[in-house]
């Protein structure tokens, strides 16, 4: 494995650098069709679950087949996407943002072939490398962060909570029988790099411990008044403390007041949080990003708790499954989860849902909580 | 032959969905093999060291990568995303496995021929594992080792006309919905205005200069399908103002059973004969609609634009003539101080791609001045705007108040007054005073 040079100069940097240059220009990858037509679209239609068509003022179509993937991807798999992509559809192609893929083809005929290729393909475990679905009133990808594959701070996995609950939801992923889209996703820490906080579905990774303190390093490797400025709860103040006969500063929690946002930690290594036990999964409920019929809602918490319990969280995909076949039965038409939630209210939900209500899951973190209690008489039993 | 065995790991083989260990287990067989004869520049067995720490994550419940050292390419302060591993002698091939982000191209359309670009440069000088996407839009590049950096840049700044993205305290790569490249309802050009602010504002996305991150998030259409509302600190929701397009005849044909509702996306379940009066006109937040005598008429004065109908009707209806965007800050997710939507500030602008988007660029950078002031290190906007008060973002930005600016007003009366609003100013003589009020 020799050192291959770019024609990069590292006694140079600055020698024929390129920067700045953002990234490609949308238009270069645009399909024919869409070239010509874009801003003139008129209507579009799913034809089948997973297979649009949009019709443009010209009267050209564009056929679309969307499949799910895993986001986390190997450049094996790219090259297969761009194989089919050369074979069907003149070498362009998109993903969606909520990582699907979407084959593009100019005319209804090119469509069978298309599918009948990406039905055929399966990875040597057995799974569909792309299953054909996720549109209209059904369930698309799940969107999600890194997880334990990548991540330094998460209290649960990425990719395989999300293939297990896919896996338990595959159906509605091919089907669109429930009454509105249901958008599931997952973070795996609060941190939540992505609108799981707005999901019909939140899938949240959470710690419960406060953190460890490793007072030999603590000073060395951290800004302790950093550390302590990061606490939203002031539960860290500074400390001196004896190390095998040595004072040393460090920091001391007052672990009543941790409410296990694990920001101590984003800023100082030396207070990690993560643990078997107390790390585990909040399922979130009711939210949506949509301003269809009512404006966009923050998802509520629902389950205060679920263990981690790799490889398939059956737990977690159970709790998912119950409340989606809940929504299917008893929602209207057009009526996303939460404004389902809230139609029949709380209360019900939780009896419909077969959810235990416990004390977690009233609010105490500052001023809005107190709009969440109850104000009126109005109220079921 | 594995080189690590991962009985949990292969449990997630089975079943319908993608599987992503299947997938990391062709990489790792396409790494060994080497079929393209590649100087591998960083470690065959990566991949296989890969799937063997994620596997003792299985079984402990807990991660194994460090925080992120400060690693990046010269000029930058983002893009890169320092990454080391906790068990670097059972897992060599990790041990420095760093992530780059690559900025992704508006509507994440791709050229085969730019993707294959890609998958090269990164079989050669990394892992080969990506995600496809991130959840802020990059393409992520899972994996490599210090001394590629600048070698992938190079590549990359050289030889496919690309550049990295956002990370750190920066202005964070901007996303975009697919809007009027192939979707009906997009009120503005996402791709376009998109494209423009990001090369406007490179050095902001490159060199942190900010108290903390900061996101822009194009959204065509108010059914937000980048989810910008929630989660960008200025989001560009495009709009209009004029009348929702009626086609009389098609409306008809909806009522009529002859073409499908909401394009089609309950075809799933029997839910019987399409009932306009109580799919539409009772389900409108506003009820500004009615259907009489087989004719619908829209009250559009009085219409909030929440898309209900459109989606329900779209070859019926259409979004109106005169369009724009609708921009909303402070959004963001819950750390720390809980999540916020973002606020609407400017109910409409124009997107005029002639005078090079002035007034949209005008609020931005009105914004963050003010931000850059004031805002305290890892202070979001949203939050700054909750420790400031709302007045403050209409005075840093120059904006009128109007009713749009909030759901009601407030039901407190503990007003800020300044002293220039109040008549006479508040200096005020006590001796004058107790000429009339006795001690």
């Amino acid at each position: 494995m020799a050192f291959v040079s770019s024609g990069y100069n590292p006694d140079k940097p600055m020698e024929n650098r390129i920067s700045d240059i953002g990234p490609r220009k949308f238009d270069e990858f645009y399909p024919e069709v869409i070239k010509n037509n874009k801003g003139k679209w008129l209507y579009h239609e799913i034809l089948e679950p997973g297979i649009l068509v949009h019709v443009a003022e010209s009267g050209d179509k564009i056929y679309t087949v969307r499949c799910g993937g895993a986001r986390l991807m190997s450049t094996s798999l790219i090259e297969e996407i761009c194989d089919i992509a050369d074979k069907h559809c003149d070498g362009k192609l998109r993903f969606t943002t909520r990582n699907n893929i979407e084959f593009m083809v100019d005319s209804e005929d090119k469509i069978a072939p298309l599918k009948q290729d990406l039905q055929s393909r399966k990875f040597a475990g057995g799974s569909f490398k792309f299953p054909i679905g996720g549109t209209g009133a059904g369930i698309t990808n799940i969107v999600h962060t890194q997880g334990w594959i990548h991540c330094h701070t998460p209290a649960t996995d990425g990719s395989g909570p999300v293939k297990a609950t896919m896996d338990v939801l595959f159906d509605d992923f091919q089907d669109m029988r429930l009454p509105a889209h249901l958008r599931v996703s997952l973070a795996c820490c609060l941190n939540m790099c992505g609108a799981v906080h707005c999901s019909d579905i939140a899938i949240l990774g959470y710690h419960r411990k406060p953190p460890l303190l490793d007072h030999e390093y603590l000073d060395k490797m951290c800004e302790i008044p950093l550390a302590i400025a990061a606490c939203p709860t002031a539960a860290i103040k500074p400390a001196k403390v004896d190390f095998k006969g040595t004072e040393l500063k460090s920091v001391a929690v007052n672990n009543s007041r941790c409410m296990f946002c694990g920001n101590c930690y984003t800023m100082c290594p030396s207070m990690p949080l993560a643990d078997k036990e107390g790390d585990g999964i909040v399922i979130m409920a009711g939210g949506k990003v949509s301003n269809r019929i009512s404006a966009p809602k923050f998802s509520k918490v629902v389950v205060a708790f679920i263990p981690n319990e790799p490889p398939r969280w059956p737990q977690t995909t159970t709790v998912i499954k119950n409340m989606v076949e809940a929504y299917a039965k008893n929602a209207n038409k057009y009526e996303r989860f939460g404004e389902w939630a809230e139609r029949i209210g709380w209360e019900r939900f939780f009896d419909i849902c077969e959810l235990e209500f416990t004390h977690h899951l009233i609010d105490d973190f500052r001023d809005p909580a107190y709009y969440t209690w109850r104000q009126t008489t109005q109220f079921k039993f | 032959m594995a080189k690590h065995k991962t009985p949990l790991l292969d449990q997630l083989e089975s079943g319908p969905w993608p599987s992503f260990v299947s997938d990391l287990k062709q990489e790792a067989e396409k790494r060994a093999k080497n079929k393209k004869g590649l100087e591998l520049q960083i470690p065959v067995d990566v991949v296989e060291d890969l799937l063997g720490v994620l596997e003792l994550s299985y079984k402990h419940g807990r991660t194994h990568w460090k925080h992120g050292g400060i690693v990046g390419v010269f000029g930058y302060g983002g893009g890169v995303i320092g990454r080391y591993n906790d068990q670097p002698t059972m897992f060599p091939g990790v041990a420095h496995f760093h992530t780059v982000r690559v900025a992704q191209p508006g509507g994440k359309f791709y050229s085969t021929e730019y993707l294959r670009q890609l998958c090269n440069l990164w079989d050669f000088r990394g892992s080969g594992i990506t995600n496809m996407h991130g959840s802020t839009g990059d393409i992520i590049l899972i994996g490599t080792t210090t001394p590629q950096l600048e070698e992938i840049f190079f590549e990359m700044s050289h030889n496919m006309n690309q550049d990295l993205g956002g990370s750190g305290s920066n202005l964070r790569t901007p996303a975009d919905c697919i809007g009027q490249a192939r979707c009906e309802f997009a009120c503005y050009d996402t791709q376009a205005l998109c494209y423009d602010l990001t090369m406007e504002y490179q050095d902001e996305l490159h060199r942190p200069a900010f108290p903390y991150k900061f996101k822009f998030k194009f959204d065509g259409c108010p059914n937000c399908c980048v989810a910008s509302i929630a989660r960008a600190d200025m989001s560009f929701i495009g709009t209009w103002k004029d009348d929702i397009r009626i086609d009389a005849e098609a409306v008809k044909a909806y009522v009529g059973g002859e073409i499908k509702p909401n394009g089609g996306a309950h075809a799933g379940r029997d839910w019987g004969k399409f009932d306009i009066q109580k799919e539409v006109i009772g389900l409108c937040p506003t009820g500004c609609m009615k259907y009489e005598n087989n004719k619908l008429t829209i009250n559009n004065r009085e219409c909030t634009r929440c898309m209900h109908c459109i989606n329900a009707m779209p070859r019926a209806l259409r979004i109106g003539k005169e369009t724009g965007l609708s921009i909303f800050v402070g959004a963001k997710a819950p750390i720390l101080d809980g999540a916020q939507m973002g606020s609407l500030l400017v109910p409409f602008v124009e997107v005029n791609a002639d005078d090079d988007y002035r007034a949209i660029k005008d609020v931005v950078e009105a914004v963050w001045d003010w931000w850059m002031e004031d805002g305290k290190n890892r202070e979001r906007l949203g939050e700054l705007i909750k420790r400031q008060g709302f007045q403050k973002l209409l005075e840093a930005t120059g904006i009128k108040p109007v009713p749009q600016h909030v759901k009601e007003p407030r039901s407190n009366p503990y007003i800020f007054w300044k002293e220039e609003e109040v008549e006479g100013g508040w200096e005020r003589d006590i001796d004058a005073f107790r000429k009339d009020h006795m001690r």
